[in-house]
């Protein structure tokens, strides 16, 4: 196939977040290559009391492991999936990760709605676009995705899907819901 | 090596060791989804790519994102970036970043759906 000169390789980031262990692995391992990722951070000072750097006070940096999803879609067009660190005091990292992301995947656990407050509040204020998906785990108890709406004060214009993260067509449902929310806020935003 | 070494015992070499613990470059506000490609061209005023680098020009023979690099190669993010750097500084590779338009979101929705 000949895509032609203006066919550029073209890569593009979505973001899954929610709190921690909401399911954000197991959705990108259900539909995407994983592949490992080690970045050395500056230690901030939310590390002090956790990192033990006893010894080492000259250390300003840490090694974070992280996995990312790869997805490829065509030769020369690649979606990669970044699930952002669920601990708070790497939240300097989520300013890397979103800068020109296409949209994030916020995971719900309805026994536990408040953990992706944050998530939802970054999102909100950066313009990104996001959705919020709800994680339908075992034995928790089953809500509608409007109540759920309703329980997180969320536009009317977010969509808000239920989803088992565990399968595959389910994830798959999810980030086409996402971008074609993200393709919705692009083409309005051109008008 | 290998009968006494395992990833265990940690790096032979500590990565910033492999950018003379230089911790800034020109590869700093390379985003993780950069695309990069060799240009092909001949090294030029006296620069000689390490290893590392030589790996990373065999790899980026077709274009790779920054992240994959960094996976491919199991160095550090910021060792990479360094690294990408000197490389961009003398021309060996070139850095690419298309924004999507609509026609590849759509794309990206048709490719999801088939999968």
């Amino acid at each position: 196939m000949d895509f032609g000169p203006s066919d550029e390789p073209v890569a593009l980031k979505i973001l899954i977040a929610g709190g921690f262990g909401v399911g954000k692995t197991t959705l990108v391992g259900a539909i995407s290559e994983i592949r490992p990722l080690r970045t050395e951070e500056v230690l901030s000072d939310r590390g002090i009391g956790i990192d033990d750097v006893e010894g080492v006070e000259g250390k300003t940096t840490t090694t974070v492991a992280m996995d990312f999803g790869r997805i490829t879609i065509r030769e020369g067009l690649v979606v990669y999936l970044f699930g952002t660190p669920g601990q708070e005091r790497f939240w300097f990292m989520w300013d890397e990760l979103s800068y020109g992301a296409l949209g994030a995947v916020v995971l719900a656990d309805t026994r536990r709605l408040t953990d992706c407050f944050p998530s939802i509040d970054y999102f909100e204020q950066r313009g990104t676009p996001f959705i919020v998906a709800v994680n339908c785990f075992d034995g928790a108890e089953q809500y509608e995705a409007e109540d759920v709406r309703i329980a997180l004060d969320l536009d009317p214009d977010v969509p808000v899907l239920l989803c088992d993260v565990r399968r595959r067509a389910s994830a798959k449902n999810v980030l086409v819901t996402l971008v074609e929310h993200s393709l919705k806020v692009l083409t309005a935003s051109q008008r | 090596m290998t009968q006494w070494m395992d990833e265990e015992a940690g790096p032979v070499v500590r990565p910033y060791a492999l950018i003379g613990g230089r911790t800034r470059s020109s590869g700093d506000e390379l985003d993780l989804i950069a695309m990069v490609t060799a240009t092909g061209a001949v090294t030029s005023s006296g620069f000689v790519p390490g290893p590392e680098q030589e790996r990373i020009l065999s790899l980026v023979t077709t274009a790779t994102s920054v992240a994959d690099v960094a996976s491919e190669l199991d160095l550090p993010l910021g060792v990479v970036r360094v690294l990408l750097g000197d490389l961009q500084d003398h021309q060996l590779i070139s850095i690419g970043r298309a924004s999507a338009s609509e026609r590849i979101l759509k794309e990206v929705i048709n490719g999801l759906r088939a999968l």
